[in-house]
């Protein structure tokens, strides 16, 4: 599994440029990012060079962060490899609490990026299905 | 006798405390009727005299006072000593109003440094402390008042004032200080500026506080003294009264004992104005029996409370009353609902929340609505929006259990809520605007 890097943004302008700046200060890569937006609140996801790195930084900026696993699967990079995989997570009754995707220059790859429901979020639920996970290690991710 | 500054006064029987209240009542009543019109004019138009006093017991036949006499004779209208004999004034902020001032002689500083001398020791102050105030030195009673208690008991004053919270915490760490006197939510201000500098309590000497002039809860006492690694002490006074050390908690924590030598209680029924028998809830109406400068008579705190003459287990035999839920002034009135800060912030450090906090009212359609804000902490994050979504949604559950009512809760950022060095300002009232 992978970790990601989660931080509570408060509905005011500026916010989301605030942490983006703090990590570019601190030298860290952002490899993936999404943002999930409710009236009051959103919530930054981001897989970063550096997970340790950027959460000190950011909790010395006064930002709520918290580290948490989640599983990248290589999805081939063609019509239908995202249904795919999603059918699969669907046959197996896997919920998925939310998901996004992060590209990777030079394969023949494209990568998403999952968080599955609390109760198969666990280590190898998805190479059982046959699935393809992918190491922080080889998307550059510490 | 441990832990009292006058322990003759402190535990007077019943008896010996009502003649003394009563004798000094009498004279009280005279001088006033005496040498100041505004009582005067107000008695007379009651239809009483001084001789109708005869004892405490009669305390109820005189006029009430409110805070608009105060205003209406600003400033020196109720002072009852000519102002050469006046050596002090104070102002009280004027938040809820225009200014109101009070002076005091030299018999009432001394006085009034007895009676914080008595919150002092109640709290564990001896004369070897190091009493670190924090309160605004100023026209504010708040830090000369607890400063007056501190010199007075001989212990240390550190007169740090308000202000400049990281000083605060060098002060606290270098200084050595060991108890010490602030507003509750600065207190808690100054626990977390520490926490964020890294001061841990161990660094620090401090064994207790005095906290007062704004109403907390037991649910923040808990949080200051976890964060501080202290015992958190309530102090009770109002500027009209004498400022800090009307009343004050002894270390039983069961209630605030009233300077009753000083200051008669009484709890009334704040829509017929009745006096109610003890044990009853109502509004806590004080009278000074030994001021010079400002004697009021019958002054309506507009503070909720209960009181009790109940020999409590510290030994004290001096009335205590229930810490104020708040002054009916900070009562908010939302769709008919009597809603008090207090009761929030009970809630909200009970679901684990910091007293970080504030609420906003507002009217659309003729129709109140409240919202809660709050701080989240790195403990309480959940990375989903469910997860948050839940937590605002028990914590708006919480609230509706206690308040009767649906409050919109807002989940903030640390540090987002603004933070006060004084009295907290945890209400915006945004209809008070539209009026």
């Amino acid at each position: 599994m992978v970790r990601q890097l989660s931080v509570f943004i408060q509905n005011k302008s500026g916010k989301i440029a605030s942490v983006t700046r703090t990590l570019y200060q601190n030298g860290i890569d952002i490899r993936a990012l999404s943002v999930a937006d409710t009236a009051d609140f959103g919530i930054l996801r981001m897989l970063v060079s550096d997970v340790e790195k950027a959460r000190t930084a950011l909790a010395n900026e006064n930002c709520i962060v918290s580290v948490n696993e989640v599983d990248v699967v290589a999805v081939p990079d063609r019509p239908g490899g995202t249904a795919e995989v999603l059918q699969i997570l669907a046959d197996a009754n896997i919920d998925i609490e939310y998901m996004y995707s992060l590209i990777d220059r030079g394969t023949s790859d494209a990568y998403m990026v999952f968080r599955l429901s609390d109760e198969a979020n666990t280590n190898n639920v998805l190479e059982e299905l046959g699935l393809k996970t992918v190491p922080g290690k080889m998307l550059g991710l510490n | 006798m441990n832990r009292m500054y006058q322990p003759e006064i402190e535990t007077a029987s019943r008896e010996e405390m009502k003649a003394l209240q009563t004798e000094r009542l009498i004279n009280t009543v005279k001088r006033v009727y005496e040498n100041v019109p505004h009582y005067r004019k107000k008695m007379e138009e009651k239809g009483v005299t001084p001789e109708d006093i005869k004892t405490v017991d009669d305390l109820y036949k005189l006029p009430f006072n409110y805070k608009q006499d105060l205003r209406d004779t600003y400033p020196y209208g109720m002072f009852a000593v000519p102002m050469k004999d006046v050596v002090r004034l104070h102002a009280s902020s004027g938040t809820t109003g225009k200014q109101i001032v009070v002076g005091y002689t030299e018999k009432d500083m001394d006085i009034w440094a007895d009676c914080c001398a008595r919150a002092l020791t109640a709290a564990g102050c001896t004369d070897e402390d190091m009493v670190h105030v924090s309160y605004g030195y100023g026209l504010f009673t708040g830090g000369l008042g607890a400063d007056g208690g501190a010199l007075k008991l001989g212990a240390t004053a550190i007169p740090v004032s308000s202000g400049n919270t990281q000083r605060q915490v060098t002060i606290l760490k270098d200084f050595g200080s060991t108890i010490l006197c602030c507003t509750p939510s600065y207190a808690l201000h100054i626990a977390e500026t520490m926490q964020s500098l890294g001061v841990t309590k161990d660094d620090i000497k401090l064994k207790a506080g005095v906290f007062g002039a704004e109403p907390w809860t037991n649910e923040m006492r808990h949080q200051i003294e976890d964060m501080l690694g202290i015992k958190a002490f309530d102090i009770y006074g109002l500027t009209e009264i004498i400022g800090p050390g009307v009343g004050f908690e002894c270390e039983e924590q069961t209630g605030m004992h009233i300077n009753e030598d000083h200051f008669i209680v009484e709890v009334i029924d704040p829509d017929t104005g009745e006096v109610l028998p003890e044990g009853t809830q109502g509004e806590l109406v004080f009278s000074c029996i030994t001021k010079e400068a400002f004697p009021i008579l019958r002054y309506r705190t507009r503070d909720i409370g209960v009181i009790t003459r109940e020999k409590c287990s510290c030994g004290r035999t001096l009335v205590k009353m229930t810490k104020p839920r708040g002054r009916t002034d900070d009562m908010l009135i939302i769709r008919g609902v009597n809603v008090f800060p207090s009761q929030i912030e009970t809630v909200l450090i009970e679901k684990g929340y910091t007293a970080n906090y504030q609420i906003v009212v507002d009217r659309a359609n003729n129709f109140d609505s409240i919202e809660v804000r709050v701080e989240l902490s790195p403990e309480n994050f959940r990375d989903t929006v469910k997860g948050l979504d839940k937590m605002a949604k028990e914590l708006s559950e919480g609230l509706k259990v206690i308040l009767g009512i649906n409050a919109k809760v807002v989940l903030m950022e640390p540090n987002s809520i603004p933070r006060s060095e004084g009295k907290a300002v945890r209400v915006i009232d945004k209809r008070k605007l539209l009026d």
